[in-house]
């Protein structure tokens, strides 16, 4: 596979580590009521599409980046590669 | 033995002579013969025995298609076993034999296994080894595993190199037939970069193989002369004896070349090397392979593909026969007829299945809506017999049931062919690989006009789309020959066996059979009967498999479906794939800065987490490591010892965030850590389980160094960015890796002060006071050079870590071991370090094995609950938690003579029958303490911080013991810490 970095252009899928869905991005707040739960939910429940799936991936043989990358299961189509960062900061996370 | 069969021979240098042999006598051929040419040359019809049945096999095809010619190539190490004769290229020297028999070739002994057929048919290993049971291991598992297989491996390792190779270009040609070469010749003309593979050593497809002409000149020579002009294109890479065997995501190929196969020796060059393409495009040209038909012995060596049997001829100079006849259901099987006669080669008959042909040929005997039910001949084929009961003599049968364009790489991805009535046959369908475009006889264009059209046309729209202007020079001009087929699988009438996948002997009654047993589905099929397995991965029988599965279920062919291709299209050999990774280069290591100075030391050194570290230190008169470890042990707390830790992790930490970031990702508060202390840390993962521990030190304001455990120490980096990053992508926090950049060393002992005062500079105090235990400072030492130093101890003792910029790590052992003489300073490894880290009851890999949590490790009481950290919330699940839960403890013998073994379990004294219920936890880290004098162990019990004193039993039936043993501190040596504070 082919992966287009954002900064660096199209790079061989070798150089990436793969961590696995977006979500582990919305980390739950430690202190909230339900928080056990929600951490339970976090850590164990990932949906598994047949279709598009928004992904970690790692840039670890490159520039480090953590990259989020919209890949269909199906085709291994790619239509999307974000800085992890900046999705991040979309799903409201900063300090 | 000459070569009785030689006629000719347009593509081969009939001007030298190579000399070769088949299971040892001695035989000639030509440059440019294959060894099936050759073989044929010299009369050698029968090359093998089949899989089976042991039936005598010849050569069926001329190409990469080969279900029976398998044969052992060289000898010694380089012995390569089922190479397919058709492809192997000819050299001086080559030595082949035979394969799959007992015996001569001739009169194998194991050929009585076909007297059995009627017992062996499809499906019959699962009816016949299911009873009696006990016979499975004892009789049957062994005789089936002797008469598995065909060739035999040398059992010696591959002396041959192999290379990996990556290559870019806008446009990869799939094939050099004449739908390739004019494809390839479209893009370099229009200045794309191009890559034109081709599996066969000479590019050139069937155009070699026929009599066809092309703007007037035989299609060889149309061949020769596009392959110069590519030739001399510094924009295109033409690339022969290569494979293209598989189609990847995003336009990734994968390709196999040959580089020396053809060559007595590798000499050196790697053998083949496997090559990595990344197409902006591919045009699959990979022309279409001819399929037999099915009836009574169609097996014998002889009977042929009528392709083959013309290529042979025209390319070769090969007569397969010297009476040939020819059985066909289309149009192109006439070809090999007039081919042949035009070759003089004598014509016994053309039999066509089909009742409605006109065409003839003079004075050759032709049989029109006839039928072959039956052939005969021990060795070779020497007679038909036809269905109307006459016989013909004739020792070669040429046979044609149609073309199948190879649709093999459009299915490597979502592709499904689709059936075309009007060429019978699967053609590319479905979901391509994105940018895969197909052109001529694999997409169903079996004309060579329609090919060179294709070709040309599909590499057009291709360059167009990339943003070539694609070239107007005129298309080459070739006529459409004739291509009409009516099919015609199987002669019903025939009683004899009639062979469908002849590589896996099954015939068209096991095909039956499978359906009338239930095993209806396609891929059904394949696993019951293995039709269509193993290297020709059913390239001549697949389709015939299965329109004779669609006959007896009454469906037509595309209802029956066929069997999905996965790559390789070719075999591609393991070592390929190794390509270097092997051996020693399997997995590539890392030497410390110290590495050169312990090889003169003569240190036995350990593979760690990618580096070799020195495991011990042996010296004259030492008879075994253990000596040479209590050494290293007693030396280090009597005075001093030096170990390299280069290898712990270091992450360099920098930002007006960085506290705040620390305190994220260790259980224990950092935030109040002050500049020029360090401070142990235990990190948990996200699930509450622990996952590495070490120290961080801050050398400034904003600026702390990390150490990790060196194997976790790419996860860690990886996890901290993953946390800056994308947990909290705004707090002001930088991170380098500088594990590499640093040579480390711990001094410790008694003396380790005393040594460190004549290295580092005496502007530093570094005396107990100004220097305590966890300070860390930025020094210099032997006059200037710039250094850090630590006060930490992982030994217990008094000890120091000395970190200097890694290019000074070779003379920074020299001048820690010079300076250190006066005390007897040793130098110690890794295995006296872990018998002080148990000694010491410190928490090393054994313990933090992925199962245990904070608590188990007695640092539950570590995790700040005043703040948020990594695992901190699943930490409190109940089971990681629990008050009466796994406890690190250390153990020690009753009996101080016995010795402990890590992985033994702890059971109660009075349990008489041990089980997973009565389990009280394990032995996770056991050494001999030279400084207790017997054996020590750490270990998970469960309550075990509550029964100091207890005794237990560490039982381990795997090794058949069971030790008494003691519940103990974990501290085995100085549990007040007052060496280690001196």
């Amino acid at each position: 596979m082919i992966i287009h970095h954002p900064l660096l252009g199209p790079r061989d899928a070798a150089e990436f580590v793969y961590k696995g869905d977006v979500t582990l991005i919305d980390r739950p707040d430690w202190q909230a009521e339900d928080a056990a739960e929600a951490f339970h939910d976090y850590l164990y429940l990932r949906d598994n599409p047949a279709g598009e799936h928004r992904e970690l991936w790692f840039h670890e043989q490159g520039d480090r980046s953590w990259l989020v990358v919209t890949r269909n299961t199906l085709t291994h189509e790619i239509t999307k590669v974000e800085l992890a960062r900046d999705v991040a900061r979309e799903r409201g996370r900063s300090r | 033995m000459t070569q009785t069969n030689r006629i000719g021979g347009r593509l081969i240098d009939r001007s030298r002579s190579l000399s070769f042999t088949f299971n040892g006598r001695a035989m000639q051929g030509h440059p440019g013969d294959t060894l099936a040419s050759a073989l044929l040359a010299n009369g050698q019809q029968l090359v093998g025995r089949s899989f089976k049945y042991h039936r005598p096999r010849g050569i069926f095809s001329a190409g990469s298609e080969e279900p029976n010619a398998l044969v052992q190539l060289r000898r010694g190490a380089a012995q390569e076993p089922n190479t397919r004769a058709t492809v192997a290229e000819l050299f001086d020297g080559l030595e082949a034999t035979s394969q799959n028999h007992r015996g001569p070739l001739e009169y194998d002994l194991l050929a009585a296994t076909d007297l059995l057929a009627p017992f062996l048919g499809a499906g019959f290993y699962y009816k016949t080894f299911m009873w009696p049971k006990s016979f499975w291991e004892k009789l049957y598992e062994p005789a089936i595993r002797s008469s598995a297989g065909l060739g035999r491996l040398s059992m010696e390792p591959d002396p041959d190199r192999y290379d990996h190779g990556y290559l870019h270009c806008d446009l990869l040609v799939i094939g050099a037939g004449p739908a390739g070469l004019s494809a390839a010749v479209a893009g370099g003309r229009a200045g794309a970069r191009v890559i034109l593979a081709d599996e066969d050593f000479r590019p050139g497809g069937r155009l070699n193989a026929e009599t066809l002409e092309i703007d007037g000149a035989p299609g060889h020579d149309w061949a020769r002369t596009a392959l110069a002009e590519l030739a001399a294109m510094d924009n295109v890479r033409v690339l022969s004896r290569t494979t293209v065997y598989g189609a990847y995501d995003h336009g990734i190929y994968g390709a196999l070349e040959r580089m020396t196969d053809h060559l007595p020796a590798s000499g050196g060059k790697p053998r083949q090397v496997l090559w990595r393409i990344y197409a902006h495009r591919a045009v699959l040209c990979a022309g279409a392979t001819e399929r037999g038909i099915a009836f009574g012995n169609n097996d014998r060596p002889g009977v042929m593909l009528a392709g083959a049997v013309r290529a042979y001829v025209n390319r070769w100079g090969v007569a397969p026969g010297k009476r040939v006849a020819v059985f066909t259901n289309n149009d192109d099987g006439w070809r090999t007829a007039t081919d042949l006669r035009a070759a003089g080669v004598d014509v016994a008959a053309v039999v066509d299945s089909r009742g409605d042909v006109t065409m003839s040929l003079d004075g050759a005997r032709v049989e029109t809506g006839g039928a072959i039910v039956d052939t005969a001949g021990r060795k070779g084929l020497n007679r038909i017999t036809l269905q109307n009961g006459d016989r013909i003599e004739a020792d070669c049968l040429a046979v044609s049931g149609g073309w199948n364009p190879n649709v093999h790489l459009t299915c490597h991805q979502r592709g499904r062919p689709t059936w075309r009535d009007d060429i019978a046959a699967f053609v590319p369908g479905g979901a391509l690989p994105p940018g895969m475009t197909v052109a001529g006889a694999a997409g169903g264009a079996l004309t060579l006009a329609a090919a060179l059209r294709e070709g040309r046309e599909t590499a057009n729209t291709a360059l167009e789309d990339l943003g070539f202007t694609a070239s107007r020079e005129p298309a080459p001009k070739a006529e459409d020959e004739a291509a009409g087929i009516t099919p015609f699988w199987h002669v019903a009438a025939s009683r004899k066996r009639a062979w469908v996948d002849l590589q896996n002997d099954v015939t068209a009654k096991d095909v039956k059979q499978s359906h009338a047993e239930g095993f209806r589905s396609v891929e059904h099929l394949k696993r019951y009967t293995t039709l269509g397995m193993a290297t020709d991965q059913g390239k001549t029988a697949n389709v015939l498999g299965l329109a004779i599965l669609a006959q007896a279920a009454g469906r037509s062919i595309p209802e029956t479906g066929t069997t999905i291709f996965r790559p390789p299209y070719t075999p591609v050999p393991i070592g390929a794939f190794a390509g270097r990774a092997r051996g020693r280069d399997f997995r590539p290591y890392r030497l410390t800065p110290s590495h050169k100075w312990a090889t003169e030391q003569g240190a036995t050194f350990v593979e760690v987490g990618m580096w070799l570290r020195a495991q011990w230190f042996a010296r004259p008169g030492e008879t075994g490591w253990r000596d040479s470890v209590d050494r290293e042990v007693e030396m280090t707390r009597n005075s001093v010892g030096i170990c390299d830790v280069t290898t712990l992790g270091k992450i360099d930490i920098k930002g007006r965030d960085a506290a705040e970031f620390l305190n994220r990702l260790y259980v224990n508060g950092f935030a109040k850590l002050s500049v020029g202390r360090v401070r142990y840390g235990l990190m948990l993962r996200e699930d509450g389980i622990a996952y590495d521990d070490g120290t961080t030190a801050r050398l400034g304001e904003n600026h702390y160094v990390m150490t990790t455990t060196t194997a976790n120490a790419v996860t860690v980096f990886r996890n901290m960015e993953f946390a800056r990053q994308c947990l909290w992508p705004d707090l002001d926090v930088h991170l380098i890796s500088t594990t590499d950049g640093w040579a480390q060393f711990a001094v410790a002992g008694p003396n380790s002060r005393n040594l460190l005062r004549k290295v580092v500079d005496a502007a530093h105090d570094i005396s107990k006071d100004a220097f305590p235990f966890m300070a860390c400072a930025e020094v210099t030492v032997c006059g200037g050079t710039p250094a850090r130093l630590f006060r930490i101890s992982f030994s217990g003792e008094l000890a120091y870590e000395i970190a200097v910029p890694a290019r000074y790590g070779d003379a920074m052992i020299r001048a820690l071991m010079a300076a250190g003489e006066e005390f007897g300073a040793i130098p110690y490894g890794t295995e006296a370090l872990g018998v002080m880290r148990i000694e010491k009851g410190h928490a090393a890999g054994n313990e933090l094995n992925g199962q245990t949590s904070a608590h188990h490790l007695g640092m539950g009481r570590m995790i700040s609950r005043k703040k948020d950290c990594i695992g901190n919330a699943a930490s409190e699940r109940a089971e990681l938690s629990r008050e009466d839960g796994l406890r690190l403890v250390g153990l020690r013998p009753v009996d101080h003579g016995a010795k402990l073994d890590a992985g033994a379990h702890f059971i109660e004294r009075g349990d008489a029958s041990p089980s997973m219920a009565s389990d009280l936890g394990w032995m996770s880290s056991v050494a001999y303490s030279p400084s207790l004098g017997h054996s020590i162990g750490l270990g998970f019990v469960r309550r075990g911080d509550a029964r100091m004193g207890d005794i237990i039993r560490a039982y381990d039936p795997v090794r058949g013991k069971d030790t008494e043993v003691e519940i103990v501190s974990a501290h085995f040596i100085d549990p007040e810490g007052e060496r280690l504070r001196a």
